[in-house]
């Protein structure tokens, strides 16, 4: 199909392929994936997963893959600071790039940490366990992410590390080029009974109307713990593209969390394998829109093994014209047996135009299993809110009160405290009236 | 000094009307009964007292110390002192009992320009209150009324009561449900709440309540109307022998 919509990709791509980190064979499998992406261009609503999220106002952009225009730090900083403070260690990268000056990732032991270009430039085989460059077969805009994947980092984690302080991974987008395009890619190795938190937050200066494709890899070894949060605050005219994959050893623990408030339009897909037996996952999920807002989570887990389990908690808050989207597959494979997968998502809107369109999928291929689904959409408790208004709650205090308190659950799910007040704080922010009882909560 | 004054009041839920002419004037430190059968308009009046939508009223004025209450939306006319304890109190997930009270209670001091309680004191100030109904602290901290059983629902309503110290309380049907330990507890957790400048009206089908807590005034709600009042005397005798021969007065 020749009308396949890439924007203005395929020239960039020329343009900006010999700034491109890696060898020739590195330029090979770039110029490949490319090709993968220019024969199916961005999805279409035709494609069933993503039947619900148009990304032709995307394809429209004519994307700027600036990666040779120098970095506008000032600007860079003034986002930052917006971030919220971070006095752990962290990796910032500025529209795309890593700034070892605004970055303090100490390296601990049995703890690497390297950017992305670095390591690319050291070893081209880099990722290439995960399924080549990682599951290309899942998503044109995986495919995308691998011809442009300038920076990023990679994170080795040794057999046996364990690592309590979680790491942020903070990539800043400034308005100082239009439609600027970057794709991030980052990698996690957590060696065998090894653990690691890591952090990956997206904002941008509120005129970024750029496009952000990253893409995350994260392998749990044998028995490793992973903890991964996922905060996209990006500005509300921004585009946001997505993906995580997790692939998942014997007796590995992953917790996924994906908090989504900004960007007109944000995707996020998040594919797990467990692919060893007795390992497990939860997927802990918030997202609002607002305005003309749309977000869309794709979740998909599949089960090879026996005895393995996930769990996934979902909510998402829509007001205005906002609407989300959530498709949760869970896919039981036929050696699967003694699965335990639950599932369920909870959707409160908040306007008579925000929209929500919620499929859970259960395929399951094993006998003895144990499976569960649920979705919800729902609007406030009518009789909630006149019980807090007759308490004294004027009306947009007592409609907040009830909004922040559907998604308590999922903040209560984040193992960082820090976060939880920020995020807490971030919700608030977005609903009229929450000033009045916040400082309460 | 009269505190509410309801006259002639004619209320209609869905185009029916449930209250057709009804009038009742409440002065400060007064307890006043309300009985009737069911279907009498008991709950109507509460909700129409409290400002709850889908309550057209279509004719007659209420007035609460000299304001339009018809014209005040529910959280003015808590703000202004009124409180409605109700007869199903709502189970909030995820609110907690005590962020919610204290928000509550700071709305209402705001409004009367009185500084807000910092969390310190409010603690102090609930943990107090939660003393007059026996209740135990663990609930203070868990989500509005979720899990509560019927009596740890009404002992919360008599507490938040208690916390926000309104001028006119109405209890809507505060006895349904309990058994006779939690009403004891409830009645006797509203008793000390009595003041000389608080007036009280209870709701109440059975005259059980009006034993524990004993009132000035006794009316008795029929087809819409009060048809009878008198002294705690006419509550006997509708336990004697029950409403219908109001019902045929009223008829």
């Amino acid at each position: 199909m020749s009308t396949a919509a890439t924007a203005n990709l395929l020239p960039e791509f020329e343009r900006v392929s010999a700034s491109l980190p890696g060898d020739a064979r590195v330029a090979e499998r770039r110029r490949a994936a490319l090709a993968r992406f220019a024969a199916s261009g961005f999805p279409s609503q035709r494609d069933e997963a993503w039947r619900y999220t148009s990304t032709a106002g995307l394809a429209r952009r004519k994307h700027s893959v600036a990666i040779d225009t120098p970095v506008n730090l000032a600007r860079g900083r003034a986002a930052l600071a917006a971030a919220g403070a971070w006095d752990g260690p962290q990796c910032v990268f500025v529209d795309g790039s890593h700034r070892p000056d605004l970055s303090n990732a100490v390296a601990a032991a049995g703890l690497r940490i390297r950017p992305f270009a670095a390591a690319v430039a050291e070893d081209g085989r880099i990722g290439e366990r995960f399924a080549g460059w990682g599951g290309e077969e899942l998503s044109p805009m995986i495919s995308l992410n691998a011809a442009f994947a300038a920076d990023g980092v990679v994170i080795d984690v040794a057999d046996g590390a364990e690592h309590g302080e979680p790491l942020r991974l903070l990539f800043v987008m400034t308005a100082d080029v239009r439609d600027r395009a970057v794709f991030p890619r980052v990698i996690v190795r957590a060696g065998q009974r090894s653990s690691l938190a890591v952090v990956e937050q997206y904002v941008g200066e509120s005129a970024a109307d750029g496009f952000t494709n990253t893409v995350t890899q994260i392998h749990a070894g044998e028995g490793a713990r992973v903890t991964h949060y996922r905060l996209q605050d990006e500005s509300p005219k921004a585009y946001h593209v997505g993906n995580l994959i997790v692939s998942q050893e014997r007796a590995s623990e992953v917790v996924s969390h994906s908090l989504s408030f900004g960007a007109l339009l944000a995707r996020q897909d998040i594919h797990i394998m467990l692919s060893g037996p007795e390992s497990s996952v939860t997927l802990n999920g918030l997202y609002m829109a607002e305005g003309r807002q749309h977000v869309d989570h794709h979740t998909r887990i599949d089960h090879f093994e026996p005895t393995t389990r996930s769990e996934e908690y979902y909510k998402g808050i829509l007001g205005g014209h906002g609407r989300g989207v959530f498709n949760g597959k869970v896919v039981v494979h036929q050696h699967a047996i003694k699965t335990d997968a639950q599932q369920s998502n909870k959707n409160l809107l908040l306007s008579n135009d925000a929209e929500v369109d919620t499929k859970p999928e259960l395929e399951i291929y094993a006998d003895d299993v144990k499976c569960a689904h649920g979705a919800t959409v729902g609007q406030l408790d009518e009789d909630a809110l006149f019980y807090l208004r007759s308490r004294g709650l004027d009306e947009s205090a007592a409609r907040a009160l009830l909004t922040y308190a559907f998604a308590g659950d999922i903040l209560g799910r984040l193992g960082i405290a820090r976060l939880q007040k920020e995020l807490a704080a971030r919700i608030a922010g977005r609903l009229p009236g929450a000033a009045e009882f916040l400082e309460a909560v | 000094m009269t505190m509410l004054s309801i006259r002639n009041l004619h209320a209609a839920v869905e185009g029916k009307a449930i209250l057709k002419g009804l009038s009742l004037e409440v002065m400060a430190g007064e307890v006043h009964a309300i009985m009737g059968p069911n279907g009498s308009g008991k709950s109507t009046l509460a909700h129409v007292l409290s400002g709850r939508e889908g309550y057209e009223v279509t004719e007659g004025s209420i007035v609460f110390e000299g304001k339009d209450l018809l014209a005040m939306s529910p959280e003015e006319r808590a703000r202004d002192g009124v409180f409605l304890a109700f007869q199903y109190p709502v189970e909030i997930p995820g609110v907690n009992n005590v962020y919610m009270l204290k928000a509550a209670l700071n709305a209402i001091r705001r409004h009367r320009g009185e500084p807000e309680l910092d969390a310190v004191d409010f603690l102090r100030l609930i943990k107090e209150k939660a003393m007059l109904v026996q209740m135990d602290e663990r609930f203070l901290s868990r989500a509005v009324n979720e899990g509560f059983s019927g009596g740890e629902k009404k002992r919360n309503e008599i507490l938040q009561m208690a916390v926000l110290e309104p001028k006119l309380a109405l209890l809507d049907e505060t006895d349904s449900g309990l058994d006779i330990d939690a009403l004891r507890v409830v009645a006797n957790g509203v008793n000390q709440l009595r003041r000389s400048d608080r007036a009280i009206v209870m709701i109440t089908h059975y005259q059980r309540l009006l034993e524990h807590i004993v009132p000035d005034f006794v009316h008795v709600l029929a087809g819409g109307r009060i048809v009878r009042s008198g002294g705690r005397d006419l509550a006997v005798t509708l336990e004697e022998r029950g409403y219908d021969w109001l019902k045929e007065e009223a008829a």
